[in-house]
């Protein structure tokens, strides 16, 4: 097995056993890409040199005995939303094509201190708008698992990056399931930390009641490790919880006994596809021999969620976009008559067509005499929504269900229809619209030989739980085992 | 129809963005599409329901006012498309 196929767990016990260097696990990678990114297109930009940099530093403390930081010589690969600092940080956008960040983000900041090797930057729906990392201004990213497939999104470049060994592992961001639905269409595992726990500070702002920093990894015991290095307060994001983070690692437990689990009846509506279906329904049932009690919860408010979303999340788009304005950074029209006239031209030339819908629904949604009908009322059904999952965590530990509706769709099949292409979402953002937390593990693949996911749904602040049960869920299956052939 | 060209003019003016005629009629089709699906939230009777913008309960964030170090001032307008002597260039917006 080549040294790019491992987990993070295993290289970083063999890099501390001797076994390899940074510099190896790093060259692995770089060979991996080179190997196969022409099929995949994973990355907008890798840093070749920067990696071999980081990876030689590693290689010189360990030469050195010191005592390596958690994540050390571990490859990485970062959603293009993420700064980096002297590294170009685009969004997927022409508006920010050229953007070269001054500043790291926090996340970026703690990967490096942790010794974590950034590979590059990957590629995403514009903005980080979409499902299918279609929507991205440069090309399109393809699933490993099937190269006429999408990857899901918005985080697809992430996700096929560790499906296809490209990257060990990823992060991406989450703000209706962009970490999830690519991850569980590429058959990688994907974590959507509760709101406040990681900080935003220094990711590209989308909808910023929502959004949230995330790992995508191979197994559940990566994430583990990588939510150690990323979750915590930071003073420099305003909306930061300042709570405790546990070691992840002691959730690593291969036992449900007593765990009461939650299925939501109304994430399994008619016409659902019935290869997610059964695979779900068959991962409750392990779960159940295993000694976790299973039972059928309702959350009423789902079939509304959807439909609220698409005004909240534009309308904060909306908002957050309107500072690109070709003045202090990003792409500035070439011809103009006056600021204003820049202005337009600066945004019609820069922004993709998902990106221009969106600021236009949620522009629309927030004007004068429609503020009320529209974005007031979507406020008061996302209480709704939240109740629902207040009342059920009374009664259960975590909820499982689809991660969604459907595997890996054929390229082009949603990109004309916005409504369709939505309804990938309908599982996973009332997650970030309660602001609770979720994980994409891998449950079964379709006959067509495309992963399907299972999500699990925890009560806010507790990851542990949903590690646990992913995790027990893990050990007792080998669908994260299985790679694509490329 | 919820919202008719001309909306779809006066939003675009809001926004911010040209938009040419296809694109004018390509989003009057598709807003309309989008909103119409919104209707659906109006089954709800909300009249007793707070809104929630935010899930955390977070009230105002407060931080010591002291000097930190900040970024330098070619750093700041490393990526500008356009400054001179340390500014940030716009086309002239007062007249003579």
């Amino acid at each position: 097995m080549k040294l790019c196929e491992l987990t993070a767990h295993e290289l970083k016990d063999m890099l501390r056993k001797g076994e390899t260097s940074s510099r190896e696990i790093t060259e692995s990678v770089l060979d991996r890409i080179q190997e196969v990114e022409e099929k995949v297109k994973a990355y907008v930009t890798i840093d070749r040199e920067g990696a071999l940099k980081q990876a030689d530093e590693i290689d010189e403390k360990l030469k050195q005995g010191e005592q390596l930081p958690p994540l050390a010589g571990i490859p990485i690969a970062l959603k293009d939303n993420m700064c980096t600092k002297g590294l170009k940080t685009t969004c997927s956008s022409k508006i920010l094509e050229n953007f070269v960040p001054p500043y790291d983000a926090t996340v970026v900041a703690k990967l490096k201190e942790n010794g974590a090797v950034i590979i590059g930057k990957t590629n995403m729906d514009e903005f980080a708008m979409g499902s299918s990392t279609e929507n991205s201004a440069f090309f399109n990213t393809a699933n490993p698992w099937d190269l006429t497939t999408v990857p899901g999104g918005s985080s697809g470049g992430s996700a096929a990056a560790v499906a296809a060994d490209e990257a060990v592992m990823a992060l991406g961001s989450d703000t209706g399931g962009s970490i999830r639905q690519p991850a569980a269409l590429c058959g990688v595992v994907g974590l959507k930390p509760t709101y406040g726990f990681v900080s935003r500070y220094g990711l590209i702002a989308f909808a910023s009641s929502l959004d949230q920093i995330g790992p995508i990894t191979r197994d559940v015991t990566d994430c583990a490790l990588l939510m150690n290095v990323i979750c915590g307060h930071d003073p420099r994001d305003s909306t930061s919880a300042d709570v405790k983070v546990p070691d992840f690692t002691r959730f690593l437990r291969n036992d449900v006994k007593g765990l009461r689990i939650g299925i939501p009846k109304e994430y399994f509506p008619e016409g659902i596809n019935p290869e997610v279906e059964k695979a779900v329904i068959n991962a409750g049932k392990l779960l159940e021999e295993l000694g976790a009690e299973i039972i059928e919860i309702s959350l009423p408010h789902t079939d509304y969620a959807l439909a609220d979303y698409y005004i909240i999340a534009p309308a904060e788009a909306s908002s957050n976009l309107a500072r690109y304005d070709g003045i202090q950074y990003g792409y500035r029209s070439q011809d103009y008559d006056d600021l204003i006239d820049l202005y337009k031209k600066t945004r019609s030339e820069g922004f993709g067509p998902e990106v221009k819908r969106r600021i236009m629904l949620g522009t629309y949604a927030l004007s004068s005499g429609y503020y009320d009908a529209y974005y007031l009322k979507a406020l008061k059904v996302r209480t709704l929504v939240k109740q629902d999952f207040d009342r059920a965590f009374e009664k259960v530990d975590c909820i499982i269900s689809p991660t969604s509706p459907t595997p890996a769709f054929k390229m082009g099949e949603k990109v004309d229809d916005p409504l369709a292409m939505y309804l990938s979402d309908v599982f996973t953002l009332p997650v970030n619209m309660a602001g609770i937390a979720g994980i994409s593990i891998p449950c079964g693949f379709s006959k067509e030989g495309l992963p399907i996911g299972l999500q699990v749904i925890g009560k806010p602040f507790d990851e542990g739980t949903i590690i646990q049960v992913a995790y027990t869920f893990e050990q007792n299956t080998d669908f994260h085992k299985r790679k694509p052939e490329l | 129809m919820k919202i008719t060209k001309k909306d779809v003019e006066h939003v675009a003016m809001l926004a911010r963005l040209y938009l040419d005629e296809e694109e004018k009629a390509k989003y009057t089709r598709q807003l309309n599409s989008i909103l119409d699906y919104m209707e659906k939230l109006n089954q709800l009777d909300t009249e007793k329901v707070e809104p929630t913008s935010h899930v955390l309960p977070i009230k105002n964030v407060f931080r010591k006012d002291r000097v930190e170090e900040s970024l330098a001032n070619e750093e700041v307008l490393a990526n500008a498309p356009d400054k001179e002597n340390g500014y940030f260039k716009v086309p002239k917006i007062i007249e003579d």
